[in-house]
């Protein structure tokens, strides 16, 4: 193997990890409350908003129905109003945190709704108020349920670096495209899938692990 | 203690309108056990769920001790049922929480500092002989365990009343029974009100002093439970009455023991 394969996965490898890190962490910052707003602002929720739901809803489709190549071209300016670049991982990471957000938020209103209604109702017969269901009742009982949301959506936005690559975002996806694709470095390419797939087992089976391990402690087993 | 005035409620399903309480009256007196019996569709569960708002009246009035239940706001509402317990047929424990924890959600939600929760779980667990599963996950609990911790659970804030919505239907015989011993005895120490909905009639017979008979959304009879079980006059108690001897002598026939 030369040293320069070596060198350049290497820096491949640390900006996709930079993007995936930093994207996800605001990503589940936006995300996440928006899934929670989803579930209780529908009907027969804790604080049914009929409308708020519906233009939520509405916006998350709109987002998600674009492919993500488009989209992150759309965000492009904006990208350039917060981070002053259009180029680089610091500009994709805009992207890609708007771009992912929408499907988080769809992940996590699916575990949600995965708690039995009869707990929500116990907390409403208790006298507890919408946001101590939410922390104290939603979330925690949809734990397990949300890491393993959690884990899909950041090998999501694994993908979704890659094609951010493709437009000068820099990362893992940019050296398959320029080198692998480009300059026929086939040892390039190869080296980038292998890293690839090696990031989103390890992602996985850490997620599935996390979930497991407190389900059993839950003593629910699978 | 309890009031149910003039109550109606009806449902809208997508084709039709369906009437589930029509002109409900009652009182329940403070320190009964009051039953509330009907068969499967009858409204129970819409009534009980009316004491605690849980459920709005379209019209009439509930009131639960110094609150009108029906005139109050969230906020409001909020605080009145921190006075009201309530127990459920699913049990609804929360599984993120431990023993402790379910008994302490509803101290936390009510402001008490954490050494003051721990004297009072601690004290509830002792009244419902579980102290020794404090740590257990409710996973782990058998099904008259885990009704042994709702009704910590439910009892926890010192309510005035406790709502029991066919608590023990999905327990064995014997787990009902004692799960029934447990809130007579809750009863008699704290004076509790408590209300049961059920379908099973010898339940009733066994431990409340009123009722009232439900039969599709209007009481067709109320009274002393005694009384009205040796003279019943709706045909819906008559069957309840039937379909359980009937059972029993089912149970002789074949050899079995009776209830």
């Amino acid at each position: 193997m030369s040293g320069d394969l070596v060198n350049l996965l290497l820096t491949g490898t640390k900006e996709t990890l930079y993007m995936v890190f930093l994207s996800s962490i605001i990503a589940f910052l936006l995300g996440v409350p928006i899934g929670v707003v989803l579930v209780v602002t529908d009907k027969g929720g804790i604080f049914p908003l009929f409308k708020v739901n519906k233009i939520v809803g509405l916006i998350i489709n709109v987002i998600r129905s674009m492919p993500e190549m488009i989209l992150i071209i759309i965000l492009l300016p904006l990208s350039k109003l917060i981070v002053g670049t259009t180029l680089g991982a610091n500009a994709a990471i805009v992207s890609i945190s708007i771009g992912s957000a929408p499907f988080i938020a769809r992940i996590i209103e699916n575990s949600l709704k995965e708690v039995e209604f009869g707990k929500i109702e116990a907390a409403e017969a208790m006298g507890s108020k919408p946001f101590e269901i939410i922390k104290k009742v939603l979330l925690p009982e949809a734990l397990p349920s949300i890491i393993r949301g959690i884990t899909i959506s950041i090998i999501g936005i694994i993908g979704f670096t890659a094609i951010a690559g493709a437009i000068g975002a820099g990362g893992l996806g940019s050296l398959a495209i320029r080198f692998g694709y480009q300059r026929f470095r086939t040892d390039v390419l190869i080296g980038t899938v292998v890293i690839l797939i090696i990031i989103v087992q390890l992602i996985q089976v850490i997620g599935e692990a996390i979930a497991k391990s407190i389900n059993r402690k839950r003593f629910k087993f699978e | 203690m309890i009031a149910v005035k003039n109550v109606s409620k009806t449902f809208n399903t997508l084709n039709e309108k369906v009437e589930v309480l029509k002109d409900i009256n009652f009182e329940i007196d403070q320190g009964d056990i009051f039953g509330i019996i009907g068969f499967s569709g009858a409204g129970k569960s819409t009534l009980i769920r009316c004491l605690n708002g849980l459920e709005k009246p379209d019209s009439g009035n509930i009131i639960v001790g110094e609150n009108e239940i029906t005139k109050l706001n969230r906020k409001e509402l909020r605080n009145a049922r921190k006075k009201i317990g309530m127990i459920f047929q699913q049990f609804n424990l929360f599984d993120s929480r431990t023993v402790y924890e379910n008994i302490a959600f509803p101290l936390e939600i009510s402001g008490y500092k954490k050494d003051k929760i721990k004297n009072r779980v601690e004290e509830i667990l002792e009244l419902v002989e579980l102290s020794e599963k404090r740590d257990s996950y409710p996973l782990q609990l058998s099904g008259g365990q885990k009704q042994r911790v709702g009704i910590a659970r439910a009892l926890a804030n010192e309510p005035d009343v406790l709502l029991s919505d066919e608590a023990t239907s999905a327990l064995d015989p014997q787990t009902t029974l004692s799960i029934l011993e447990l809130l007579k005895n809750i009863n008699k120490r704290l004076n509790l009100t408590i209300v049961i909905i059920t379908h099973e009639l010898d339940l009733l017979r066994y431990c409340t002093n009123n009722m009232v008979v439900l039969e599709n959304g209007h009481i067709v009879e109320s009274g002393n439970t005694e009384n009205l079980f040796l003279g019943p006059k709706s045909n819906t108690l008559k069957n309840f009455i039937n379909i359980t001897k009937g059972l029993q002598e089912n149970r002789n026939f074949l050899g079995g023991e009776g209830i």
